[in-house]
């Protein structure tokens, strides 16, 4: 860690120079009039098949998941695999569902999930409350692709200490806000094209050159520890690691595609039919992500934790570290420099669209709505502008000053707030039987049920639910939800026995070609 | 409803809601044997299944392509 690696770094910052070039020349790119929310933010609806599936791609395999999946593996072993059948149940989902929520978007020119639930349901209450839990549950996000970017910056041998160890990640955010800034959506657009060559080219390498160095498949399996190796079979009384496993997957999935950068990257599709075509191409990436978890056990059989020249390395970053540390044991220099781009530039791509979705968010379902209804198109732009600035600022500002720890906690808690819009968004794309303020209802008790069982089991993933003598331990997210769900179920035909539900903007003619 | 729409439900999505049974039903891959090029089951059933998943996938868009049957 003492010695900085000066062969990755010049090839790191060729490839980061290349990216930013790209960023700011991206606002030429099938121009557009960037004073316009729809054209900054979505990128004008324009992109195509390919261009999407870069986008979508790039956008929902960030920097973190590279890091923290295969860290997962690395220290706790099968558990970490749960990543795969989460994949294998987004892309249906995303399949089925969405292509109809970016028809209606279309036609009415709703830019966020909020502004679709507002169309729908008329209440601009529970449109805000779809928009705030945009944005609090993007904020963490952002700061764990920072974070990803600091531990291969990390890996290079620049440190330093206290605020001059930030120097380079205040570089790389400043690069970040002004292309960003500068081109909108196109920017992510455009360099998410990189991003996954890289990362294709470092997955299949590192997959395909690792165990032959370790001597086979046979060696990496035979380092991982018995007992991680398969899930614990849960004893009696309980479902134990199956349930977590299961629960985990199906609830990470529904939680990321109601993300907002996940909403901005499908919304910015050329049509319906792009969506399609997408959902049917992205497994490609779900077959990446099940390859980067086996680096965890790359890592294990490799022992690069008991290497002298790594101690230093896992002190900072812990099992986080276990990644780059396989990279510069495994490859030359010039090879882990390309991977720990693709890494970083993997935190970028992700970071921008999650500033340009939240800054959508504020703009749209606060500043309109409640501080400026009569925002011109300019003032809308440049207010999503700022708010994404403010946001990145503010993701920098977390991740220098506070620990690592809060940053992980909070990013848990933003897939269990998210989740919450479930309801709303989701279903509210096949019924708006649901009463607006009954889902208003359900999302409150859902936030304030799911912080206070994460809380109470100190921030793990999984919570010891217990029914009639039975432990079901599972991801907080979907108990949560499930409990949202029902309370606005039997709170609906109540509310609607005080009053009048709003009227519904959209037609059923709306959600399709 | 007319034969070149997308419609909001299709008897061949039930082909893609089949494919998490398998994929959530922990007990069916939880166990080492048999291994296969030194691959335990666990992972190798499972990187299986996205394969298996992304050709469902792409039989169900073609199958549901508007504009195909109409």
């Amino acid at each position: 860690m003492e010695q900085v690696n000066w062969t990755a770094l010049t090839v790191f910052i060729a490839l980061f120079g290349l990216i930013s070039w790209l960023g700011f020349a991206a606002a030429h790119w099938r121009r557009g009039d960037l004073d316009q929310l729809h054209e900054w933010g979505l990128g004008g609806r324009r992109f195509g098949t390919l261009i999407t599936w870069f986008l979508v791609g790039g956008d929902l395999y960030t920097a973190y998941t590279f890091i923290a999946v295969p860290a997962l593996a690395f220290g706790a072993g099968a558990i970490a695999f749960f990543a795969v059948p989460y994949t294998i149940i987004v892309y249906p989902i995303l399949f089925i569902v969405f292509p109809r929520l970016w028809y209606v978007c279309r036609k009415h020119h709703y830019v966020t999930a909020a502004d679709f639930v507002r169309g729908r349901f008329g209440n601009r209450w529970l449109a805000l409350a779809i928009a705030v839990t945009g944005i609090i549950a993007t904020m963490p996000y952002i700061a764990l692709q920072l974070v990803g970017l600091q531990v291969v910056i990390g890996a290079m041998g620049v440190t330093g200490e206290g605020l001059a160890g930030a120097i380079p990640l205040v570089i790389a955010v400043v690069i970040l806000a002004a292309f960003t800034d500068s081109s909108g959506l196109r920017a992510p657009a455009a360099i998410a094209v990189v991003k996954d060559t890289l990362i294709y080219i470092t997955a299949f390498a590192a997959v395909i050159i690792i165990p032959i160095q370790l001597g086979g498949w046979s060696n990496v399996f035979a380092a991982v520890p018995a007992d991680k190796l398969l899930l614990t079979s849960p004893g009696p009384g309980t479902t134990g690691e199956y349930g977590v496993y299961a629960t985990l997957a199906l609830g990470s999935a529904l939680a990321l595609l109601l993300y907002p950068h996940s909403m901005t990257g499908i919304l910015s599709a050329s049509s319906g039919g792009a969506v399609r075509r997408n959902a049917a191409l992205l497994p490609a990436y779900s077959l990446v992500l099940g390859l980067l978890a086996l680096l965890g056990f790359f890592a294990l059989a490799a022992g690069v934790d008991k290497l002298p020249e790594f101690a230093g390395g896992f002190k900072q970053f812990k099992a986080n570290f276990a990644v780059p540390a396989l990279m510069l044991h495994s490859f030359p220099a010039w090879f882990a420099g390309v991977t720990f781009a693709a890494i970083g530039i993997g935190a970028l791509v992700p970071a921008s669209i999650m500033s340009i979705a939240a800054a959508n968010l504020f703009t749209r379902n606060v500043y309109r709505e409640f501080l400026h209804g009569e925002a011109t198109d300019k003032q809308e732009a440049q207010t999503a502008k700022w708010a994404s600035l403010i946001v990145k600022l503010g993701a920098l500002i977390f991740v220098v000053f506070v620990p690592l720890q809060y940053a992980i906690q909070l990013q848990l808690l933003g897939g269990i707030w998210i989740i919450q819009t479930l309801p709303s968004v989701l279903i509210g794309l096949y019924t708006r039987w649901f009463n607006p303020w009954a889902l208003l209802v359900g999302w409150a008790v859902g936030m304030a049920a799911g912080t206070y069982m994460a809380y109470s089991v100190n921030f793990a993933a999984a919570y010891p639910l217990a029914i009639g003598g039975w432990i079901f331990p599972g991801y907080t997210a979907l108990y949560t939800v499930i409990l949202n769900l029902i309370i606005a179920m039997v709170l609906t035909p109540m509310v609607n026995a005080l009053g009048a539900k709003p009227e519904d903007k959209t037609a059923a003619a709306d959600y399709y070609a | 409803m007319e034969g070149n729409r997308e419609r909001a439900w299709s008897p061949w999505y039930l082909l893609l809601l089949i494919q998490f049974i398998p994929a959530l039903l922990v007990p069916l891959y939880n166990r080492v044997e048999p291994v296969v090029g030194g691959i335990p089951f666990f992972y190798w059933f499972q990187l299986a299944l996205v394969l298996v998943s992304a050709l469902v996938t792409a039989v169900v868009y073609f199958a549901t392509e508007p504009g195909r049957n109409g």
